[in-house]
């Protein structure tokens, strides 16, 4: 007990707990838009292909540098999403194979890369393994302002484009039909997908940032029926996941922090399926008694 | 009689194939039009051409003397209930309110007003009891009531409609072509895609009988004969007694 409450007053905690809430909160928001919009396999792909871009960057410049890494996983996530779209387009792969290909290749490409910079690069390389999985106990406070403005910047335009955002996801003919160019709407949401992975995977590490993107609106959607109020309510769940989760991590010796994240995110899942006001299991038993 | 719509050499192909060709005809003002056609014909996808909601191989649609582009605002569309998701999250009043957001413009949200006018317009199709409910919770012929509403919403002159009768019930159909009626009345220019011939003559002043092309456009009683049914239908229609019994066979 003493321990934690020594850990709540040291400064870099106070700091990665932030970071932790803010981006929760960011990705737990886009996260419903994305779901809706049934693109949350998508984000997984891109986390995954995020993976490379951090190894090339490091071998390209020979530095651990967060921000040139975060440039190179903005690459290959962008590249992977091109790849699955014109794979559909340009042959009979339907989209969830053409998401298996393209995550496997560019995570396999990743995993070799990782491999051969432990092994044949000399030099300051610690760290980048806690791209897989996420280690926020090692982030400092530039790291934190990264993914703080990076969040704010992504709760900020969805917030602004929330009415755009909804009725080209639910009626997308209808939106063209009022003059509404949905196609750039669909590239904003790609854009805050790609924005919320890239900030968020030195902290939950690619495997598992897009569960971040998927879990809280999905325990959302259990307790209302209104975009306005699912999308907030995701987002307080993601950032309740996010804090607990950073929380139990830092406090065990390594203990990856992602994993820990999405366990906490999945335990509200469960309790949101089995109790949640619309269409939870035991609520509905429950109704029909 | 002031041409509310022309549409000149219009044509659309898909991965190489034709799909509509040589579309040219010009709706009056203040008429109800039934685009009728067989499966297959490109009704929707005349609708949607029209409405620049998919690619043109050709073609340039003129509302009121001026460019389509220039003149959405004054253009309503009612897709097909089936086109969008009923289970996402939102209500009844949400998705009418979603009809004002051309109005509204960028960014700002919809205020007092906006959803006072909502609230009549659900109102007017005998849906302002539903306006909280769920849209999943609603039947097809509620669903396609507040597509209605929506439209109703818009405050169009003219309107485009995508088989408003496809699943409804016959209390939902009467309130459609009430509110079709009403419409014309105040002179705005509806188009429907239709199935049901044996209606046409009740329900349209207007036809546009259609398969890949046009084969005629027109007043309903000059339009609307056997002869040009079975060009339209490849000759799959047989005729019963004299008056607008027709039945579609296969």
């Amino acid at each position: 007990m003493e321990n934690m409450l020594e850990l709540l007053t040291n400064a870099n905690t106070q700091w990665v707990l932030l970071g932790a809430l803010i981006l929760g909160f960011a990705s737990g928001l886009i996260g419903s838009f994305v779901l809706l919009k049934k693109q949350s396999l998508i984000g997984d792909a891109m986390a995954h292909a995020t993976l490379p871009g951090v190894c090339m960057a490091y071998l390209i410049f020979g530095v651990k540098s967060i921000p040139l890494f975060l440039l190179g996983a903005a690459c290959t996530g962008l590249l992977a999403t091109y790849f699955i779209q014109a794979i559909v387009k340009h042959s009979r792969i339907k989209t969830d194979a053409s998401i298996g290909v393209v995550l496997s290749v560019f995570f396999g490409l990743g995993i070799v890369l990782l491999t051969y910079i432990s092994k044949n690069t000399t030099g300051d390389k610690s760290g980048l393994d806690d791209f897989i999985f996420g280690q926020a106990a090692a982030m400092v406070k530039g790291d934190i302002q990264v993914i703080a403005v990076g969040s704010l910047l992504i709760i900020l335009i969805s917030s602004l484009f929330f009415k755009e955002l909804k009725i080209s996801i639910f009626d997308p003919l209808f939106a063209k039909g009022i003059g509404l160019p949905v196609g750039l709407f669909n590239g904003i949401l790609m854009g805050l997908v790609v924005g919320i992975v890239v900030v968020g995977i030195q902290m939950v590490g690619v495997v598992l940032i897009a569960a971040l993107l998927i879990t809280p609106p999905l325990a959302a959607r259990y307790w209302t029926d209104q975009l306005g109020h699912m999308s907030f309510l995701s987002g307080i769940i993601g950032a309740i996941s996010g804090v607990v989760g950073t929380l139990i991590s830092t406090t065990g010796e390594g203990l990856p922090t992602g994993p820990l994240i999405v366990l906490c995110a999945s335990a509200i899942f469960l309790i949101s399926l089995l109790l949640g006001t619309r269409k939870g299991l035991i609520t509905k038993v429950v109704k029909q008694a | 009689m002031t041409h509310a719509l022309q549409i000149q050499n219009l044509a659309v192909t898909y991965e190489k194939q034709p799909v509509l060709e040589g579309v040219n005809f010009n709706i009056p003002e203040g008429t109800l039009t039934g685009i009728i056609g067989p499966n297959g014909a490109g009704k929707s996808t005349l609708i949607k051409a029209i409405l620049h909601l998919i690619p043109r191989l050709s073609g340039d649609v003129t509302v009121y003397g001026k460019p389509y582009k220039k003149q959405r605002s004054l253009i309503g569309y009612v897709p097909q209930r089936s086109e969008v998701d009923w289970d996402f999250p939102t209500n009844a009043l949400d998705v009418v309110l979603m009809g004002r957001y051309g109005h509204i413009g960028w960014i700002k949200r919809p205020g007092k007003k906006e959803v006072n006018f909502a609230y009549e317009c659900l109102d007017k199709v005998g849906m302002k009891d539903f306006a909280h409910r769920q849209i999943s919770q609603l039947s097809g012929g509620q669903q396609q009531r507040v597509f209605l509403a929506r439209a109703l919403a818009q405050d169009s002159q003219i309107y485009f409609m995508d088989e408003p009768f496809a699943g409804v019930d016959a209390a939902t159909e009467k309130a459609i072509m009430k509110l079709l009626q009403e419409w014309k009345q105040q002179g705005k220019t509806v188009l429907v895609v239709h199935h049901d011939l044996q209606t046409v003559r009740d329900y349209f002043d207007h036809c546009l009988l259609l398969n890949k092309t046009p084969i005629e456009c027109g007043p309903t009683e000059t339009v609307f004969t056997l002869n040009n049914l079975e060009k339209t239908y490849g000759g799959a229609i047989s005729f019963l007694g004299n008056g607008p019994a027709l039945v579609q066979e296969g």
